[in-house]
């Protein structure tokens, strides 16, 4: 565990170090991520000139939830998604070899090697618009609730990760998984609302196929006040569940594993 | 004169059945795009009769079940409208794939527009189960009428042309800058916020729906979608067409000119 997470600072500087090299990219995700925050607010503006709630969440409260999300989608870009992606590419290119054949273990040889350091915008970025938003709501935040936060986030993110292991996974058997990548993305665009909005058969798909619910609604219920202790315990088991299959799927998918070429 | 229209005609189908068959083939890809394709319109569709019950029931004259008929028809169309992409337009000039395809002697875009015409046909097709399950699950409530039923496919089609025009006119932007992705994001965002796509046009505040007029957005999304589930009389529909009409007129004039000083500026990268 120690060793991944040094392997994964190492990886990090290596990645920053030669992303550096192309400020302007900077400035275009910078752009990029204003305008996804403006659309965002811009839709939010429209439903509340309709209404006061949402199924039960204030406008201010419905600003927390989208904060979540960009800050979830943040992380999801810099460290989960790139390793994945980059995992598909060697598949494709059977230059994942090069991989499986480092001494260390190969799940956690795989999930560190990229990281995106201009998507850390959007990390920032989420965290200014979820302050801003609990300011709006007139801070209720206590200790136990900003630590039950930081918790279900974390539990989140890992989830995030274990289900998009386990799809990357499937690139050894199908080779064009890209369109499972983009339809990933267009699931998670779902938890920019509290996913009690939606109706059972896919609030249950969000919240165990796809955990959007987990990732984004549950730290966003923490923070609002909302949260039972039940939620947190049941987030904990399944991501404690989702480790175990998704290392198994894993495991499973490389015995399947032949390298493509040369 | 004949001659040089049916060669052209040849062209057209020759592209069109070629992307009509490469498409059938990815089964599995296409299935999850209709899932992608889906979950959008579902998560407007779900939010706003939200909204409509805490309102008592509708909001703006859209209730619950208009709602639902609001964005089933917006899968067709988004369906039926999808166009060569400016991301796609990019890719083929940095790589130099455009240089070949200049050596041929019919203008570029007669290729892509016969694509896309053929790729309907599996796009629709595939659609069909997916617009049938979302019927079923969510009772959507439209009124026909003859001349709505005849009037939405010539929309749909003018429609199509509209957006193939814009995205088109946008990815030649490529051939001054290939910095372009932040153009891109920035049309899309207008695109989603003023075309219908997010919210009917109605739903807007009223400067919105100002600006959304002198646009050409929805026209090529919310025009065909209102079209069908009844919101517009004859006459504006008629004034509709009129607008589709002389929007394809301009855009296709300034694609022509901006290729024919684009082309100058080229320089192939790559082979």
């Amino acid at each position: 565990m120690l060793r991944g997470l040094k392997l994964f600072g190492l990886f990090a500087r290596i990645s920053t170090l030669n992303e550096m090299q192309y400020r302007a990219n900077f400035f275009i995700q910078l752009l990029q991520s204003f305008i996804s925050l403006g659309t965002g607010l811009a839709v939010l503006a429209v439903v509340f000139s309709y209404t006061d709630n949402l199924h039960g969440w204030s406008g201010g409260e419905l600003l927390a939830v989208m904060g979540v999300h960009i800050l979830m989608g943040g992380i999801m870009r810099t460290v989960i998604q790139p390793n994945m992606g980059r995992l598909m590419e060697d598949v494709q290119e059977g230059t994942l070899d090069y991989a499986l054949t480092k001494p260390e273990d190969s799940q956690v040889m795989v999930s560190v090697r990229q990281f995106a350091i201009w998507a850390v915008v959007d990390v920032l970025m989420g965290i200014i618009v979820l302050v801003w938003a609990l300011v709006s709501i007139g801070n209720r935040t206590t200790l136990a609730s900003a630590l039950l936060f930081v918790v279900a986030m974390f539990l989140g993110a890992v989830m995030i990760y274990c289900v998009f292991l386990m799809f990357t996974t499937l690139a050894f058997w199908f080779v064009r998984v890209w369109e499972l990548m983009e339809m990933f993305q267009s699931l998670y665009q779902a938890g920019r609302w509290p996913v009690g909005i939606y109706p059972d058969w896919l609030r249950a798909g969000l919240t165990y196929l796809i955990p959007v619910a987990f990732a984004v609604t549950v730290p966003a219920e923490a923070l609002t006040g909302r949260l039972t202790p039940q939620t947190i315990l049941i987030a904990a088991a399944f991501t404690l569940v989702l480790m175990w299959v998704s290392r198994a799927v894993w495991k499973y998918g490389l015995r399947h594993y032949t390298s493509a070429s040369s | 004169m004949l001659a040089r229209a049916r060669d052209y005609a040849d062209l057209y189908l020759v592209n069109a059945k070629t992307a009509i068959i490469g498409q059938f083939q990815y089964r599995l890809a296409n299935l999850m795009f209709l899932v992608h394709l889906v979950i959008e319109p579902l998560i407007y569709l779900i939010v706003w009769t939200n909204v409509a019950e805490a309102q008592g029931g509708s909001v703006g004259g859209y209730t619950a079940s208009t709602f639902a008929a609001y964005y089933i028809v917006w899968t067709l169309v988004r369906q039926f409208n999808l166009s060569l992409s400016p991301f796609s337009f990019e890719w083929r000039i940095k790589n130099g794939r455009l240089a070949g395809e200049l050596l041929r002697p019919v203008h570029p875009i007669h290729y892509d527009l016969g694509f896309f015409l053929g790729i309907k046909v599996p796009y629709v097709v595939y659609w069909l189960p997916a617009g049938l399950i979302l019927w079923l699950i969510f009772r959507p409530v439209i009124e026909l009428t003859w001349w709505q039923v005849a009037a939405f496919p010539v929309a749909l089609m003018l429609g199509f042309l509209v957006r193939f025009a814009m995205l088109w006119l946008l990815g030649l932007i490529t051939f001054w800058t290939t910095r372009v992705s932040a153009i891109f994001d920035l049309f899309f965002t207008l695109e989603l916020l003023l075309s219908g796509r997010l919210v009917p046009l109605e739903l807007m505040p009223g400067w919105a729906q100002d600006i959304a007029a002198w646009l050409p957005f929805q026209w090529a999304f919310g025009f065909p979608i209102e079209v069908l589930i009844g919101r517009l009389a004859p006459d504006q529909i008629v004034r509709g067409f009129a607008i589709q009409v002389i929007w394809i007129a301009v855009s296709y004039t300034v694609i022509h000119l901006v290729w024919k000083r684009g082309i100058k500026h080229f320089t192939a990268v790559g082979g």
